[in-house]
């Protein structure tokens, strides 16, 4: 799915027809209803389309010219157009995403098992709860858990990557996602949604704008855009009987002009598609959100929690140095180390070979080739090594090594503890190296911080936000670690309980908590986050304890969580002032220009110097109508957030969108007015 | 302009920020502080109030109990002054003899006192009784000041408190913070005031009304009363009646230059005083002083433009051979001058309180302009006793609504998040001036009733027709002459513009401030907005005058701006 839409032109040609073929049908008035703004110019184009066929049949006294009153109605219904049709491409856009979303979800059958039997089934017929055998070469038929059996799993349907996945019953790699394929092995999977709720039946709804429920933020501007238009309705309607009592009559399709230029449309117009797209840019970065409200919620995050392992640090502990005791040769210890690691299997134990093959040349032997006898790694003697022709060879943590050289009769070097301690401090890990009665050095094994994951943090900082590391470590390894990422603090030998705490101690200083997470123990403190993001490949509780899943499984896409939630608000924000502050030139246009006929005088006012009263109230009700247009690929793809904090990003906008909106439509009203003069219209 | 008129209106100011923190400060501790001042002289008188009226000033009330308490004491203050000008005439202190009040010019005048408005379609002197002055209208000229305050108060409380651990939601006592802003604030300033006011010269007399021989030979009548005492809270609690129907333009109510100041300085000192309460309740001073410094500009822009159209004088007269050096004179007292009077019109404008001590009608087109203007604004330029903060609150919400959306953070205000109840309370408030004014003036503008009343035609009478409901809806009080009120339409359609702008403005404000009492407070982060900063005071003047001017545009078209572009060119009306 990475790649699924994302090339998507933001005008592709295909969703821009239908957009413009939606738009037209949109304008059925009870879907027009839905946005008491538009609602207003449809009925005022109306009005004015009415009047203007009147005048075509009786031709009253003194009426303004029959194209005024036509070109003003075409305008008026070109608004409400252009309104549905920047609402109808981010739906089309949304919807193409979902049906990239929907081929994942091919007519399968599903094995279910009913007692002792297995039946066949559609996929779709499955409900919540049911068990489903999946073999190797057979998709998984929905959402569930692993709960017998061990299987490696192609998910690159989802997540694009290609390397398939381990997925096994316990533990955190138990969710296996609908859609995807089974490659060996075989699996009993427990179904754990029912058709139509699984998460990509919730997205597809959500993208499609089917199941769009207005945000919380989006009411409160909408009340506000609905609040402003009944302003602006009181000042239109009243002028005519104030002009009325200085004898002036207004004509109603003048009135309805200013009416129509004054309520903010430009952003009532792409109120909801904002919305929309800001779902839409959420899911071409491979996240997929359960609700608006947590993509809005994601713009306020003040702290983030993020696991140390797989998150900052690459997934394990490396070798990074090799340290003799005194009289040892390095080339000994490397050689005795190699040979300790060679059968070990663990990510640790391969980080030593691939260690000393580095920097001693020593190639790997084949531990069976050379007759050396393993010693797997157990709880009890925390060690592990190789028996060969009369050498013993053991690593292992430190306290276990020395015992077992003490146990052989031999003497440990004071300088075991010193290097050990050493290693400790700087947030490593000792695993001491002997032979026999003879300590032969240390290993150091370090957590590698993740390239790049520095400048990610401080882009965090930048943006205001606070990051929070959680690790089991002891809190010594956790403050080295915090250091080298560069997080602001950490939370060290980290239980649930105490995660959720954090959580909890957080809020109640009134902080907004993001966090990631995957594993079953990390649900309830899933659930408590204001943004809970499951990884993927985590399991199904926390998948159902967040908010958001993230398909590529990257906790560090929070950041960009963060910034699609601000870019949704932002864009709101800067529209709304765009649109209140354009008013400001469209009175300057239409005023003077409804009563320069009985004062000439007040033609002071007309400071853009428009040709004609009528040229001036065809130019504001096009320019109205095109901003629309103009809007549209800035409404869909969002302002560009800065992390610059708040007053540097507020000036920057207020200029662009605040002052701009004031001078661009003086610009944009003089040169349609001269364009209609170039074409003799006026 | 002049100099010495700049140094008038420059002092004038100065001597308003210097009252403005330990007034501030007085006001806090009578209403917020855990000792309140004066403990012997009014500590007393506090509780054997309190305790009359069976109130324990320990319990608190929620918006809806706090919001019955003021629109029940109103109705009540309301239907007993209406009593009281309806039977005046039996009643005691009458030296006058003077009639019964017709019920529509005693309903008006009931629900414009009840308000805080002071609209006046009367002649004090010749129309009500001492009792009825001192008992009807100078009670409500004390208790709709400090209902002002409480709404203010409460609102402050609302926006400021911490939720405590038992979550209470409640914005205080209305029965206390009335008696405590009589007992501690206007009272025992008003005395002081009255008392320097009577050395002055203002007159201070139960006596009958004097019959005199002028100087030049014919007798004369000279109207007294209670004068002096009525002067100090007229101004003092923004109300704007005056004694007199030239209210502070006559020389019994407003002698000299210097009582002028004084009066001056009265109208300013709660509502300046009160932003500096309110930072100290939000425990930083800055969001009090940022409060400030916005209704300082819009002030500044105000006076700046109306001294400036006065001093230029008449525009129908320019070019022809008349000097106008000494500005427009018209309507003015000239022991005032232009740059006192323009003063004057605009500060009280800015504020609700209605005093005059020029005539507004005879103002140039753009003078008079600025008179509509600051009152259409919403009344939120220091504004009414309680009434400018509590409305300049309801425009930061406004304001930080817009800037948090684009600083990408769903809006907050204090730590607490502005969510869609609170943008809906306040586009209520909002619509209110819009719904009173202009509807209210499109109707008299067409209706017979309404033009019958008109004392002058074309824009200017439209002008009247506009001043006459902002004046009632802002609960300002001031006239633009011209108009003859006293009519059975006018007095009803204005109590109701009256009671409608004070009361439908009141109740979403109480709504609002329950609501934010008991949110959660978000800490600030480097992705907030500042509330306190330059940048903010810039934002809240651009929406208080964006949210005004778009409203109020095309009506001013038609009014005073068509009136200036036809003086231009020589015709007046």
């Amino acid at each position: 799915m990475a790649s699924h839409g994302k090339d998507l032109s933001l005008f592709d040609p295909g969703i821009a027809r239908a957009a413009a073929i939606e738009s037209l049908e949109r304008l059925d008035p009870r879907a027009v209803a839905r946005n008491p703004v538009m609602l207003v110019v449809e009925v005022g184009s109306a009005l004015t389309t009415f009047l203007w066929i009147r005048q075509l049949v009786v031709h009253p006294p003194g009426a303004p010219p029959p194209w005024f009153g036509g070109l003003v109605s075409l305008w008026l219904w070109f608004t409400v157009i252009f309104a549905n049709f920047a609402e109808a491409m981010a739906e089309g856009r949304g919807k193409a995403q979902a049906s990239a979303l929907r081929k994942m979800r091919k007519e399968v059958t599903a094995r279910r098992r009913v007692g002792d039997r297995v039946e066949e089934v559609s996929a779709s017929a499955l409900r919540k709860g049911d068990v489903v055998l999946v073999e190797a070469g057979m998709l998984v038929p929905g959402d569930g858990e692993v709960i017998e059996g061990v299987a490696s799993v192609d998910e690159s349907a989802i997540t694009g990557e290609s390397a398939p996945v381990i997925r096994e019953c316990g533990g955190d790699r138990s969710a296996v996602t609908g859609g995807t394929k089974v490659l060996s092995d075989r699996i009993a999977v427990r179904i754990g949604a029912n058709p139509g709720e699984s998460f990509l039946d919730r997205m597809i709804a959500l993208v499609e704008g089917a199941a769009r429920q207005k945000t919380p933020n989006e009411i409160a501007l909408h009340i506000l855009l609905v609040g402003l238009t009944i302003v602006f309705l009181l000042a239109c309607v009243t002028l005519v009987p104030l002009a009325m009592h200085l004898g002036v009559a207004l004509p109603a399709t003048s009135v309805v002009a200013l009416l129509v230029c004054l309520i903010p449309t430009t952003i009532g117009g792409l109120l909801s598609a904002i919305g929309i797209a800001g779902m839409d840019r959420l899911l071409r970065k491979n996240v997929i959100a359960t609700s608006g409200r947590a993509v809005e919620a994601a713009g306020d995050v003040d702290t983030l929690l993020l696991d140390k392992t797989g998150t900052i640090t690459l997934g394990n502990r490396m070798a990074t140095a090799l340290l003799p005791m005194p009289g040892v040769d390095s080339e000994a210890l490397a050689d005795a180390a190699q040979l300790a690691s060679l059968a070990d299997e663990t990510p640790e134990g391969r980080s030593v070979v691939v260690f000393v093959k580095e920097r001693f040349s020593l190639r790997g032997r084949e531990v069976a080739a050379i007759g050396a006898e393993f010693v797997a790694f157990s709880a009890q003697t925390r060690m592990s090594g190789c028996d060969l022709s009369g050498r013993s060879i053991r690593k292992g943590a430190v306290e276990a090594v020395r015992s077992w050289v003490r146990s052989n009769g031999g003497e440990v070097p004071g300088e075991l503890s010193a290097i050990s301690d050493r290693i400790s401090d700087a947030g490593g890990t000792p695993l001491a190296v002997a032979e026999e009665r003879r300590v032969l050095g240390v290993i150091q094994l370090e957590d590698v911080v993740k390239g790049g994951i520095r400048d990610r943090f401080q882009r965090f900082r930048a943006m205001g936000i606070r990051t929070v590391m959680i690790t089991g470590d002891n809190p010594r390894t956790a403050k080295a670690i915090a250091r080298e990422a560069g997080v602001d603090d950490f939370l060290a030998e980290a239980t649930p309980e105490a995660k959720l705490r954090l959580i909890r101690e957080e809020q109640a200083k009134g902080k907004l908590v993001a966090m990631t997470g995957d594993g079953t123990n990390d649900a309830p403190a899933l659930a408590q986050a204001d943004v809970g993001v499951a990884m993927n490949s985590g399991t199904q509780a926390a998948k159902e304890a967040g908010n958001m899943v993230d398909l590529d499984s990257n906790p560090t896409k929070l950041l960009e969580v963060v910034e699609v939630g601000k870019q949704l608000l932002m864009t709101r924000g800067t529209l709304t002032t765009f649109s209140i502050a354009n008013d400001v030139a469209k009175y300057f246009a239409i005023l003077p220009a409804m009563f320069s006929s009985a004062f000439p005088e007040i033609g002071a006012l007309n400071v853009m110097h428009l040709a004609s009263p009528f040229s001036a109230v065809l130019s504001a009700v096009i320019f109205n109508a095109l901003i629309i247009v103009l809007l549209i690929p800035l409404a869909l793809r969002g302002v560009r957030y800065r992390p610059l904090g708040a007053a540097a990003l507020f000036r920057r906008s207020m200029l662009v969108y605040g002052l701009g909106g004031i001078v661009a439509p003086f610009l944009g009203i003089k040169l349609i007015d001269l364009c209609l003069q170039a074409f003799g219209l006026v | 302009m002049t100099a010495i008129g700049w140094i008038q209106i420059i002092a004038f100011f100065a001597l308003v920020l210097l009252l403005t923190k330990p007034l501030g400060l007085y006001l806090y501790r009578v209403f917020e502080g855990r000792r309140r001042p004066l403990p012997r002289i009014v500590g007393p008188m506090e509780r054997f109030f309190l305790r009359l009226c069976g109130v324990d000033p320990s319990v608190e009330q929620d918006w809806k109990e706090y919001a019955f308490s003021l629109l029940a004491f109103s109705l009540f203050g309301m239907l007993v002054t209406y009593a009281l000008e309806r039977l005046q005439h039996i009643l005691p202190l009458n030296p006058q003899r003077f009639p019964a009040i017709e019920p529509a010019l005693a309903f008006d005048t009931a629900a414009s006192f009840t308000t805080n408005t002071n609209w006046q379609a009367y002649s004090g002197e010749s129309t009500m009784s001492d009792l009825t002055q001192m008992a009807g209208l100078a009670w409500h000229n004390f208790t709709s000041a400090a209902a002002g305050i409480g709404v203010a108060l409460a609102l402050a409380r609302g926006l400021t408190r911490r939720q405590g651990p038992d979550g209470a939601k409640t914005l205080g006592n209305f029965w206390v913070d009335l008696v405590r802003a009589v007992l501690f604030v206007l009272l025992p300033i008003c005395v002081v005031a009255a008392l320097f006011l009577v050395s002055q010269g203002v007159v201070q007399s139960l006596a009958p009304y004097r019959d005199v021989t002028t100087l030049e030979g014919p007798r004369q009548i000279l109207p007294m009363g209670p004068v002096a005492s009525q002067e100090a809270i007229k101004e003092f609690g923004t109300n704007g009646g005056g004694f007199f129907n030239a209210n502070s333009a006559h020389p019994f109510e407003n002698p000299t230059p210097l009582t002028n100041l004084v009066e001056l300085l009265l109208i300013f000192a709660i509502p300046a005083a009160l932003t500096y309460t309110y930072g100290r309740m939000a425990r930083d001073s800055r969001q009090g002083w940022a409060l400030f410094a916005a209704m300082s500009m819009l002030f500044f822009a105000g006076v700046g433009v109306c001294y400036g159209a006065e001093a230029r004088g008449n525009p129908a007269l320019r070019g022809l051979a008349v000097s106008q050096s000494t500005g427009n004179l018209e309507g003015k007292e000239v022991r005032f001058g232009v740059a006192a009077s323009a003063l004057f019109a605009t500060v009280t404008t800015d504020t609700s309180c209605g005093a005059v001590n020029s005539m507004h009608d005879s103002f140039t087109p753009i003078g008079g302009l600025v008179t509509l203007a600051n009152m259409e604004l919403g009344e939120v330029i220091f504004g009414g006793v309680g009434a400018g903060l509590f409305g300049a609150l309801v425009f930061v919400l406004l304001a930080v609504f817009i800037a948090g959306l684009m600083v990408g953070r769903t809006p907050e205000y204090l730590g607490k998040k502005i969510e869609a109840r609170e943008m809906k309370l306040a586009m209520l408030f909002v619509l209110v001036f819009p719904a009173i004014i202009l509807c209210g003036s499109a109707w008299a503008a067409v209706a017979p009733a309404g033009v019958a009343s008109l004392g002058n035609a074309g824009p200017h009478g439209l002008s009247e027709i506009l001043y006459a409901f902002s004046s009632s809806a802002a609960n300002n009080g001031s006239a633009f002459a011209g108009l003859n009120a006293n009519t059975p339409w006018w007095n009803v359609v204005l109590a109701l513009a009256m009671l409608a702008g004070r009361f439908l403005m009141i109740v979403p404000v109480l709504a609002l401030a329950g609501g934010m009492v008991g949110k959660k407070v978000v800490s600030p982060g480097l992705g907030t907005f500042p509330t306190d900063g330059p940048l903010f005071v810039g934002l809240l003047v651009s929406v208080i005058v964006i949210v005004g001017a778009l409203t109020f545009f095309p009506a001013l078209c038609l009014g005073p701006i068509l009136e200036e572009t036809l003086a231009g060119g020589g015709r007046l009306f």
